[in-house]
């Protein structure tokens, strides 16, 4: 596969399955919510300090359609990803060669 | 498995947060030895992809769901120290952005997800390494096992978080069997999402795979 197809096909998956499949994501509890309510500490649990963000919880507040809210969350997250670990992996790379 | 302020006390958290500084200061310079302009932006794009299938919970049945932690895979894609920084991106936004995790449980989380998760993969897929045939299918089993075990590994980290600032009402061995089975089921679900995603790089790009292009060498070394 070239490199180009490659680069585009990665993250063409990244946002369907931020974007869309994540839509059908089991809303059980995850496993450490399940032991914490087994065992009985679940009440210890303190919201975030950005619990109000406007993106808590993967959605977007005043988006009503559910599907629609989740879907954008997981876009915008996958776009700041892009931005935050694609930008600092390649400055981490670079550096050597500047100080050569 | 994010944490959630609250489950463990300031103090332990503290002592978790500067743990995980000094992990991810390690991997900082162990990368950036690792890392160039060709592995870069494939580090990049694991994180991108381990956020996005974090969304995805599965079900492991009892009315409990899971889903990919990502160290095991990031670990054989791009390497251990790349990996801890991945997957540290990845709980950074999420706690940040999403409020998915604790912010003053981040330490805790970067502990146990990214240093815990990674480095236990990564001892493991190295023994198994040297055990298994020097053939492509061997990095496929070796990225199942290790993200299989690395999974329950990780929750036994939550455990030890737990013993040392968790709250003193409830017995722990309560807290590691509610932990530990459940973590098993999830693994197996992390198992497959990562040998899928190893297998089909390796199919596609198998130049650009960490544990298949790596020299062997010690597990321990680094």
């Amino acid at each position: 596969m070239n490199n180009k197809r490659f680069w585009i096909l990665g993250l063409l998956v990244s946002v369907i399955i931020a974007g869309v499949v994540s839509y059908y994501a089991s809303s059980h509890p995850d496993g450490l919510e399940k032991a914490a309510e087994e065992v009985g500490f679940i009440g210890d649990a303190q919201d975030s300090a950005v619990a109000d963000s406007p993106l808590a919880d993967y959605g977007v507040s005043g988006v009503e359609d559910e599907r629609l809210s989740v879907g954008l969350a997981g876009v915008l997250g996958v776009l700041v990803m892009v931005v935050v670990a694609g930008g600092g992996f390649m400055l981490l790379a670079r550096k050597p060669k500047q100080r050569n | 498995m994010h944490i959630p302020d609250g489950f463990i006390d300031a103090p332990t958290s503290a002592i978790f947060g500067a743990a995980s500084v000094a992990g991810v200061a390690v991997s900082l310079r162990g990368a950036r030895k690792q890392l160039d302009e060709r592995a870069a932006p494939l580090a990049g794009l694991v994180a991108v992809f381990i956020f996005a299938v974090q969304m995805i919970n599965f079900p492991v049945g009892a009315g409990t769901s899971g889903h990919l932690m990502g160290g095991a895979l990031a670990m054989v894609l791009v390497g251990p120290h790349a990996a801890v920084l991945a997957v540290t991106v990845v709980l950074i936004v999420q706690a940040l952005m999403f409020a998915d995790g604790g912010l003053s449980a981040l330490g805790l989380n970067v502990f146990n997800l990214a240093l815990v998760g990674v480095w236990s993969a990564y001892v493991l897929y190295g023994l198994l390494r040297l055990i298994l045939p020097k053939v492509r299918s061997s990095v496929v089993v070796g990225s199942f096992v290790a993200a299989l075990v690395s999974v329950p590994v990780a929750a036994v980290g939550f455990v030890g978080q737990y013993a040392i600032g968790g709250s003193e009402v409830f017995g722990l061995g309560a807290v590691f069997s509610a932990m530990f089975g459940t973590h098993v089921l999830i693994g197996i679900g992390e198992a497959f999402i990562t040998a899928l995603t190893v297998s089909s790089l390796l199919s596609s790009r198998q130049d650009l795979v960490f544990g298949w292009k790596a020299p062997l060498r010690s597990p321990v070394e680094v």
